[in-house]
C-alpha cells in the first residue's frame, strides 16, 4: 500500500464497527487480473460514513459484497486477509453465522430498487419476512415495527405502502423501502451499493438527505459505494479512492478532496463536469439566425384513452379502473434550434425529452403539429419518405454496449450510412477508416468486432456512424450516461469539437444539468412533456426563473463543494 | 470466456460421443453402395442367419442382409430428416420473423396460424398428411416440415423482437436502411445461435418421425428405411431379436448423438447459461 499517508489518524475510525485488514480476493484464472481485491485495509466507525469511490471494474462492488460473502464462490473467493466485525472475522465465519449477521447485523441496500424486490410480494410483507427469521415476534408486533420504520424513512401513507406492490411504487419510494428493510434490525453496519445512481436526481438528493439523517439518528456505520464525487462531498466523512483492485487514496472527507494526494484521484475530481456554464463561443443571437429545427405544437401520446373493451367496463364496473391511462409524453411542444447551436434538453426520466428526440428523427411518429427539419415537414412522414433526410439528422445513442450490432465489423457499421447514401463501398470503407481516427481511435479498428472495444470506444464509433452521413443535426440521446466520469469528459469533449468543427447543429438530451452547461449554450427543460423553461445555460443557472428548474438545480449533489473548488481556483492560493 | 468456440464445443466429452456416432453414420450413408454392396431389397442368402454367420448382421425374413439394410436406411433416413429440418427452419422462421418484426396485426395472424398448427397432435398430422398426399419420399418431407415448423417460428418470433428493440436496429432505422435489410443484416444474424441448437435438435425429432411413419409402413416406398427395418421384423421379435434391435439401436444412437451435440452447441453457444 505505497501512496498511503504514514499519520495514521484519519485512517482509522476512533470506534471501528468494521475492520478490514489486508483483505484479497482472487479471480478466477481467465480473468484478466489475478485479484479483484488486493490488501485493502479499512475501518469503518460507529456512525460514521466511509464512501468508497472507483469506476466500474476498481473492485468497490466486490469488496462490499466480500464482507458479507456473496461472492459467487468458487469463481472469486477470499485468498487471504480478515473481516472484523466487532472483532469477530466474518472471513472465516460458517455459513449459519453469515446467515445471522446477513440483515440483522450487517444490511445492504443495492443499486436497482425494481430488481432487489421481489415483485409478487408486498413490500410490507418482504420486510415483515426479516423479522420473522431473525426474531421471535408475534404477527402485531412485526407490523407495528415494519410501519414504525416506513414512518422513519418518510414514506407517505406507511399503513398503505405495507400492502403495496413494488410497481404500485415509484422509484424514490422503493428505494426508501429498500433503506427501511436494511434499517429495520438496527444493524450495526450498512453497505449501501450505488443506491441513488439509478435514481433521477431530485429524488437522489431526498435519499441522500434521508441516509446522512437515519444514519445519524440511530449512529449506524454506513459504507457507502459510488462512482460520483459530488455525492461524496455530499455524504462522506472518510473517503477510500480504489482503482484496480487497489486502495490508491483514504483520507478524510476534507483532504482527499480538497488536496488530493494520488494523481488518480485528481484525475477523477477533474472529471466531474463543473455547474459553471461555459462562455459561449458566440452570443446566440436569436433574431437572425434561422432555425434549422422549428417545432410547433407536437404532441405524441402513448396509450389512447378508452381502448379496450369498453363493453366489458360497463358490465362490470369494476374492470373501469384498470384500464391504461394515456400518456401525453410530449404535450405541445414549442422549440426552435438555431443553425450551429447546441441545445440540451434536460429533465427527469419521464419528462418526454427522449420521445421528443425520437419523434424529431423519426422513430416515433408525432400525433400532431409540426416539425420543420431544414425546411421539410417531418410529421406524418413514412419511414420511406423519411429515407431522403436521413442524411441530414443523425443520432448517438446512449448504450454503448446495445447500439453496435455484435456481429458486424466496426468499419462496416460506420461504413453503412454512407453506402446506403449512395457512396462507393470502397470509398465508404477508406471514409470509416478516417473517421475512426477523427473520433481517437485507429484506423486498424474497422478490422475488428464492437466487443473489443471498452464502452468509451464504442460511444465514439457510435458518434463515427453518426457523422458518416455528413448530417447537419446531431441528436445525443444520453451519450455519457453510461459511462465513466473520466470516459464521459473525454467523449464530451469530443462531441463539442467535432460540433465546432464541422458546424452541427446539436441537441443533446440529458438528465445531468452539469453534462448540459458543460457541452451546451442552450438549455430546455422539461417536465411531463412540457416546456417549463428555456433560454442561454448561464441566465438560466444564474436565474433560473421556474420552480422546477430551481429544483433540478439545487438537488445537483456536490454543488457546495464544488463552488468552493471554484473559488478556490480563482483566488491564487499564496 | 477466452477460450474461442471452437474449443469449448470440441473439449465436451458427451459432443466427441456424439460427433463421432454422427460422423460413422455419415460416412456409412455416403460410402453405403461401397461398405454393403448387396442390394437391401435382394435376397441374398438363406432367411434367419443370425448375426456374425456369414452375414455381418445377418438376414431378415426374406433373405435380405440387415447390414445391407442398415447402411442404406442410414441414406434415406438422414437424407429426409435433414431435408425435413431445412424446410422447417426455413419457412418457421420466414413466420417468425415477420411475425416478430412487424408486430400488430400480421403478428396477430401469423401466431393464430402457428398455433393453429401447435393444436393438432403433430404424429396424427404428419399420418394424415402422408395419407392424403399419397407415400413417397417427397410427402414425407412435406410431413414432417409441416408439423415441425410452429416451434422454430416461436423461437425466432421471441428473438426478433427482442432484438428489433435494440439500439443498434434503431440506428439502422435512422440509417435508412429498409426493413428487409435490417431483418436480414441486424437482426437475423444475433437470432442465429438458437436456431442452430433448435435446429438440430430438431433433427432428431424428425429420424424419430421418419422411422414411425416408415414403421407403420407410411414411408417412402422403394427405400429402405430403419423405421421400415423395424416394422418388417416386429413379427419375429421372439425368433429374430437382431431385426429389430439392430435397427432400434442404431435409431437410439442416432437420436442421443444429436440431442448431445445439439446440447453441446446450446452450451457453446450460449456460455452464460451454464457454471462449469
Amino acid at each position: 500500500m505505497t501512496g498511503l499517508p504514514s499519520n495514521s489518524s484519519p485512517n482509522s475510525a476512533a470506534d471501528p464497527v468494521l475492520e478490514i485488514r489486508d483483505l484479497c480476493v482472487a479471480l478466477p484464472e481467465w480473468a484478466d487480473r489475478s485479484m479483484a481485491v488486493k490488501n485493502v485495509s479499512l475501518t469503518v466507525g460507529k456512525g460514521e460514513t466511509l464512501c468508497v469511490v472507483g469506476e466500474s471494474g476498481s473492485g468497490k462492488s466486490v469488496m462490499a459484497r466480500s464482507i458479507l460473502r456473496l461472492l459467487p464462490e468458487p469463481h472469486l473467493r477470499i485468498a487471504s486477509g480478515a473481516i472484523l466485525l466487532d472483532g469477530e472475522n466474518l472471513a472465516s465465519a460458517d455459513e449459519p453465522r453469515m446467515r445471522q449477521i446477513r440483515g440483522g447485523q450487517i444490511s445492504m441496500v443495492f443499486q436497482e430498487p425494481m430488481v432487489s424486490l421481489n415483485p409478487l410480494m408486498t413490500v410490507g410483507r418482504q420486510i415483515d419476512e426479516i423479522l420473522e427469521v431473525h426474531t421471535d415476534w408475534g404477527k402485531a408486533e412485526r407490523r407495528r415495527r415494519v410501519v414504525a420504520t416506513f414512518e422513519d424513512v418518510r414514506l407517505p401513507q406507511p399503513e398503505s405502502i405495507f400492502g403495496a406492490y413494488p410497481h404500485e411504487l415509484s422509484g424514490g419510494q422503493r428505494q426508501r423501502v429498500m433503506i427501511a428493510m436494511s434499517l429495520v434490525l438496527e444493524p450495526k453496519l450498512i453497505i449501501a451499493d450505488e443506491p441513488t445512481t439509478a435514481l433521477d436526481v431530485t429524488t437522489e438528493a431526498q435519499v441522500l438527505t434521508l441516509m446522512k439523517e437515519l444514519q445519524q439518528r440511530h449512529g449506524t456505520a454506513l459504507m457507502f459505494i459510488t462512482h460520483n464525487f459530488g455525492v461524496v462531498a455530499e455524504i462522506a466523512d472518510r473517503v477510500a479512492v480504489m482503482r484496480f483492485g487497489e486502495l490508491v487514496e483514504y483520507g478524510s472527507v476534507d483532504d482527499v478532496l480538497t488536496r488530493p494526494q494520488h494523481p488518480y484521484t485528481r484525475a477523477l475530481i477533474d472529471a466531474v463536469p463543473s455547474l459553471v456554464p461555459r462562455k459561449h463561443a458566440r452570443p446566440a443571437d436569436r433574431s437572425t439566425a434561422t432555425p434549422i429545427v422549428k417545432v410547433r405544437d407536437l404532441q405524441k401520446t402513448y396509450g389512447r384513452s378508452g381502448s379496450g373493451p369498453s363493453w366489458l367496463a360497463r358490465l362490470v364496473p369494476a374492470l373501469a379502473g384498470n384500464e391504461r391511462k394515456a400518456v401525453k409524453a410530449v404535450n405541445h411542444v414549442d422549440l426552435d434550434i438555431m443553425q450551429g447551436s447546441a441545445v440540451a434538453l434536460v429533465g427527469e426520466s419521464g419528462s418526454g425529452k427522449s420521445t421528443l428526440a425520437r419523434c424529431l428523427i423519426g422513430l416515433e411518429r408525432a400525433d400532431a403539429g409540426s416539425a420543420i427539419l431544414a425546411g421539410d415537414e417531418i410529421v406524418g412522414r413514412s419511414r420511406s419518405a423519411w429515407r431522403p433526410l436521413r442524411s441530414r439528422v443523425q443520432m448517438v445513442f446512449q448504450d454503448p454496449f446495445a447500439s453496435l450490432n455484435p456481429r458486424t465489423k466496426v468499419g462496416d457499421i460506420i461504413a453503412r450510412g454512407a453506402i446506403l447514401q449512395g457512396e462507393a463501398p470502397d470509398a465508404a470503407a477508406a471514409q470509416a477508416r478516417e473517421l475512426l481516427e477523427l473520433v481517437g481511435l485507429e484506423a486498424k479498428a474497422a478490422e475488428r468486432f464492437p466487443h473489443e472495444f471498452s464502452g468509451g470506444q464504442r460511444q465514439r464509433i457510435g458518434i463515427a456512424r453518426a457523422l458518416a452521413v455528413k448530417p447537419d443535426i446531431l441528436i445525443a440521446d444520453e451519450p455519457v450516461s453510461a459511462l465513466d466520469v473520466s470516459v464521459q469528459k473525454q467523449v464530451l469533449d469530443l462531441l463539442d469539437d467535432l460540433r465546432r468543427r464541422f458546424g452541427l447543429t446539436m441537441l443533446f438530451i440529458t438528465h445531468d444539468l452539469r453534462v448540459a452547461a458543460h457541452v451546451c449554450e442552450e438549455i430546455v427543460v422539461l417536465k411531463n412533456g412540457t416546456i417549463v423553461e428555456q433560454g442561454a445555460t448561464a441566465e438560466i443557472f444564474a436565474n433560473p426563473q421556474h420552480e422546477y428548474t430551481r429544483t433540478l438545480l439545487s438537488s445537483v449533489p456536490g454543488r457546495d463543494w464544488q463552488r468552493q473548488l471554484q473559488q478556490d481556483a480563482a483566488s491564487p492560493t499564496p | 470466456m477466452t477460450k474461442p468456440f471452437w474449443f469449448r464445443f470440441l473439449t465436451n466429452l458427451r459432443v466427441l460421443f456424439g460427433l463421432t456416432w454422427l460422423a460413422l453414420v455419415i460416412i456409412g450413408a455416403i460410402a453405403a453402395p461401397l461398405i454393403a454392396p448387396l442390394d437391401p431389397f435382394a435376397i441374398s442368402g438363406q432367411p434367419f442367419v443370425r448375426p456374425f454367420d456369414g452375414f455381418l448382421f445377418g438376414t431378415d425374413s426374406l433373405g435380405r442382409s440387415v447390414w445391407s439394410g442398415l447402411v442404406h436406411g442410414a441414406r434415406t433416413t438422414l437424407l429426409i430428416a435433414v431435408i425435413a429440418t431445412l424446410v422447417a427452419v426455413a419457412f418457421g422462421g420466414l413466420i417468425g420473423a415477420l411475425a416478430g418484426f412487424y408486430g400488430g396485426r400480421i403478428d396477430n395472424v401469423l401466431m393464430r396460424v402457428t398455433e393453429f398448427f401447435q393444436t393438432i397432435p403433430s404424429f396424427i398430422f404428419a399420418i394424415l398428411l402422408v395419407a392424403v398426399l399419397a407415400p413417397s419420399a417427397t410427402s414425407v418431407v412435406i410431413a414432417i416440415a409441416t408439423v415441425s415448423w410452429p416451434p422454430i417460428a416461436r423461437i425466432v418470433r421471441g428473438e426478433v423482437m427482442s432484438l428489433r428493440s435494440r439500439e443498434f436496429v434503431q440506428a439502422a432505422i435512422t440509417l435508412g436502411e429498409g426493413d428487409f435489410e435490417i431483418l436480414f443484416r441486424q437482426v437475423l444474424p444475433n437470432a442465429l445461435s438458437p436456431l442452430i441448437v433448435t435446429g438440430s435438435l430438431l433433427v432428431a425429432t424428425a429420424i424419430l418421425t421418419e422411422s414411425a411413419l416408415s414403421f407403420l409402413g407410411l414411408g417412402a416406398p422403394n427405400f429402405m428405411s430403419w423405421g421400415f427395418m423395424i416394422g418388417a421384423g416386429r413379427s419375429f421379435l421372439r425368433d429374430a431379436w437382431w431385426l429389430v434391435a439392430i435397427p432400434g439401436i442404431a435409431i437410439l444412437l442416432t437420436v442421443l448423438s444429436i440431442n448431445l451435440v445439439g446440447e453441446g452447441l446450446n452450451d457453446a453457444l450460449n456460455p452464460r447459461l451454464r457454471t462449469p
